[in-house]
């Protein structure tokens, strides 16, 4: 009998393995080229006119999903229509690793400042370094309302700013928290909507209590054009928190157009609870709500043809294999498969339908993001990826 | 304080049986880095309510430890001396509060990247304890058993496909008694091969009546602690300035008696139950999750020679806060959602018990309960290969254990 696998392998080994187990089953499933014999210059437009209507989507398709379940054989039926629509016209990263802490909260404040922070996933606090939205909002000089933020719980309040001296209060990103409007809007849960108002499944006691029920319906009126009455009612039509946040993305890019807007999907992490039909249940519906951003982007005026949008997990999920862990419940162990993760561009100025195999971190998206959009990430300790350049 | 300036009035909080262990190893505790006693206390303080596998291993350690020489000892904690601790975590009251040091310790080496160190000094070190210390003959070859999908008519996806390469996958088991069948033959093997908690029946469902000689354990028949619990943490979440890590602390010094429990009970076993409860995710609101999760800690901890797990369906999912609050008595239930849960749940008890000593000798069954679906790993059976034959669970159960 064959013994049970042991992770003799190095961290390093597995990721490899990880991220050439990615790499194999897109270029058999999607046709897609290896990025590694791609040697044209980079279809990037560089006029200070095109950087000007260039709009970035970022979203993070969370919390935290592995391989086996996404784009390993296995998994790829959780994943139709990223791999049968998305993958094809994408620039794929396979092997995307996280070295910073492996929780939802700290990993996407760390994504957004391309550094990794160290504040505590459980608080609602703003990240020590300059998020990508002040360095883009200075730099640029735009206006708040081209940055925007929808995070999925009360904890996300304080990531749209640093606590940076030099950029932090009034010039990051405008954050709105769909679950903290519905529960403004319905001045108290009621049983219709009370599966929409779950904030953290990590740890799902506790909910960061935010203040500004009368901003937050000020926004959903002067904003996103909406009276409490339709949102009420659209929002009992979702089954999924990140569904209430799809619809209000869409909202904001039909009233303000902002020309960077990043999601933080979170259903997935309902892995927490054991339960792994729920986890699974959480990877078809971000898989499908991720399609349905890219529609709305391609019919949308302001977005089509000058978008580019990023979709990558805040990290992954421990191995089976890891005693230290259980397996797809958790992200504890800081082990290969859940700091090894993946990325997919598409859009504007992306080369479709290649795979790159090289090694990224994750702190590198806002460097690159500096680099397409024009503005400079100083502080980040990430690098731009020479491959989206 | 370090673990040098360890004194032995320190230890007067211990229960008897853990002061007594303690006292006898000091010296060598001393010796040792912190970074790495605060964890092997976490184990010792509850050394009179471990099961006795717990016991011989945590015996076997230390007297594997002292027969080190020094140099040996100092080469075999290198990479834990390294690993760098702050103040605060030095002057934390570790001899007393070890797994609220350990919480503390692990979130300081997320912060400070050293968690990778860490990771690799623990595996290492486990490595070198198992070959420098290894466990006994086992008295009979160990035996694991799932039984999935009750209340599921049909299914038409794949089951067992983890399972499935590592043995012989059955599609024409006779379902007639089949759960009857499998309960009789691991009665018999538990009298046949008495070992204190060694054989074990784990239910999502309500237990059904079973021998002394097995320990059962069932998501129903822990309801009303269940429901202790749950008021308890409403009330916790409730406090001023209470937060996830300040409620997980409170939750994990939880015993028995707080809940209401016999106080002539079995003391072990309550323990574990309450742990079952206080240290797992989900487990106080899905009945597939407690099922896995203490399939899980029973081969960790009690390393069973036996354990037959049966799932049953958990309820649908409903808004976290309706469940935790637990106001609904009847609800409804996922027997499809279950299914798929308990799938992956077998395929965790065969990893957990592959990890355990004997994996090379020992047996698994999974069953889909009512079909005719089911697949066997071990000894007997041929990685990979399908079998068409008419055979019941009794028979399926011979197989394995012969």
């Amino acid at each position: 009998m064959t013994p049970l696998v042991s992770n003799s392998r190095t961290p390093w080994e597995t990721a490899r393995a990880l991220s050439a187990t990615r790499r194999d089953f897109l270029r058999g499933a999607s046709s897609l080229a290896l990025g590694s014999a791609m040697t044209s210059a980079s279809p990037f437009l560089r006029g200070e006119t095109a950087r000007k209507k260039r709009k970035v989507i970022v979203i993070t398709f969370g919390g935290g999903a592995r391989d086996q379940e996404t784009f390993a054989p296995e998994g790829q039926e959780n994943i139709p229509n990223m791999l049968r629509e998305l993958a094809p016209q994408s620039s794929f990263f396979t092997h995307v690793t996280n070295q910073g802490i492996l929780g939802h909260y700290v990993a996407t404040a760390s994504l957004a400042t391309g550094v990794y922070e160290t504040l505590n996933n459980f608080s609602a606090i703003a990240p020590e370094h300059p998020t990508v939205f002040e360095y883009f909002r200075k730099d640029l000089n735009r206006p708040s309302s081209d940055a925007w933020v929808v995070a999925p719980s009360n904890g996300f309040n304080r990531i749209g700013e640093s606590e940076c001296r030099s950029y932090g209060l009034g010039q990051g990103a405008r954050v709105i928290l769909p679950k903290h409007l519905l529960s403004a809007a319905s001045a108290g849960p009621s049983p219709d909507i009370e599966h929409l108002l779950r904030d953290n499944y990590e740890s799902p006691l506790y909910t960061p209590q935010i203040g500004g029920n009368e901003v937050e319906l000020q926004q959903m009126e002067n904003i996103l054009r909406l009276s409490v009455a339709d949102f009420m009612s659209h929002a009992k039509t979702v089954s999924s928190p990140d569904e209430l946040s799809v619809y209000i993305a869409k909202r904001l890019m039909q009233q303000e157009a902002p020309s960077l807007l990043w999601i933080t999907m979170h259903d997935i992490d309902v892995a927490h609870s054991g339960a792994y039909s729920l986890y699974i249940e959480g990877i078809r519906r971000t898989d499908r709500l991720c399609l349905e951003m890219w529609k709305a982007v391609e019919s949308h005026p302001e977005y089509a043809n000058n978008t580019t949008m990023f979709v990558l997990p805040d990290f992954g999920r421990d191995s089976d294999y890891d005693a230290g862990g259980n397996g797809f419940q958790h992200h504890r162990t800081g082990d290969a498969a859940s700091r090894t993760t993946w990325m997919m561009a598409l859009g504007a100025g992306v080369r479709q339908g290649v795979v790159y195999e090289d090694p990224l971190q994750s702190i590198d998206l806002v460097p690159s993001l500096g680099a397409l959009m024009g503005f400079s990430a100083a502080q980040s300790a990430g690098k731009p990826i020479r491959e989206l350049l | 304080m370090l673990p040098r300036d360890l004194k032995p009035d320190q230890f007067t909080g211990y229960p008897p049986e853990a002061r007594k262990l303690i006292l006898a190893h000091l010296d060598l505790l001393r010796r040792l880095p912190l970074s790495f006693v605060p964890s092997l206390l976490r184990e010792a303080i509850d050394y009179d309510y471990r099961f006795p596998a717990e016991r011989s291993a945590l015996d076997r350690e230390l007297a594997s430890l002292n027969a080190l020489q020094p140099a040996q000892l100092n080469d075999r904690f290198a990479a834990f001396e390294r690993v760098s601790l702050s103040s605060a975590l030095e002057q934390f009251d570790w001899v007393n509060l070890p797994a609220q040091f350990v919480e503390q310790q692990s979130a300081y080496l997320w912060s400070t990247h050293q968690l990778d160190a860490f990771r690799k000094a623990a595996t290492d070190y486990g490595e070198q304890l198992q070959a420098a210390a290894p466990s006994k003959e086992l008295p009979v070859r160990r035996l694991g058993i799932a039984v999935i999908g009750q209340g599921v008519s049909s299914y038409d996806g794949k089951l067992f496909r983890n399972l499935r390469q590592h043995g012989t996958y059955f599609s024409s088991i006779k379902p007639d008694k089949g759960f009857d069948l499998l309960f009789a033959a691991v009665e018999t093997r538990a009298t046949e091969h008495a070992v204190p908690y060694g054989h074990w029946y784990v239910d999502g469902g309500g237990p059904i009546p079973h021998s002394a000689s097995i320990i059962g354990v069932s998501y129903n028949g822990l309801d009303t602690l269940r429901a202790v619990l749950l008021k308890r943490m409403q009330s916790e979440i409730a406090s001023p300035g209470m937060g996830p890590e300040e409620l997980r602390t409170r939750m994990a010094r939880l015993v028995p008696a707080d809940l209401g429990m016999d106080k002539n009970g079995d003391q072990v076993l309550d323990r574990f139950k309450v742990k079952l409860l206080t240290e797992g995710s989900g487990t106080q609101i899905y009945s597939t999750t407690f099922a896995q999760w203490a399939t899980r800690e029973v081969l960790r901890r009690a390393q069973a020679l036996t354990l037959l797990v049966r799932f049953a369906p958990r309820q649908r999912q409903r808004p976290l806060n309706e469940l935790l609050a637990n106001t609904k008595g009847n609800a409804e239930l996922d027997p499809l959602g279950s299914l798929i849960d308990a799938d992956m749940a077998a395929w965790y008890q065969w990893i957990n018990q592959q990890r355990l000593p004997g994996s090379e000798h020992s047996a698994f069954i999974a069953w889909f309960e009512g079909h005719s679906e089911a697949v066997a790993v071990g000894p007997s059976f041929p990685e990979g290969a399908e079998s068409t034959s008419e055979i019941d669970l009794r028979e399926l159960f011979k197989l394995a254990t012969t």
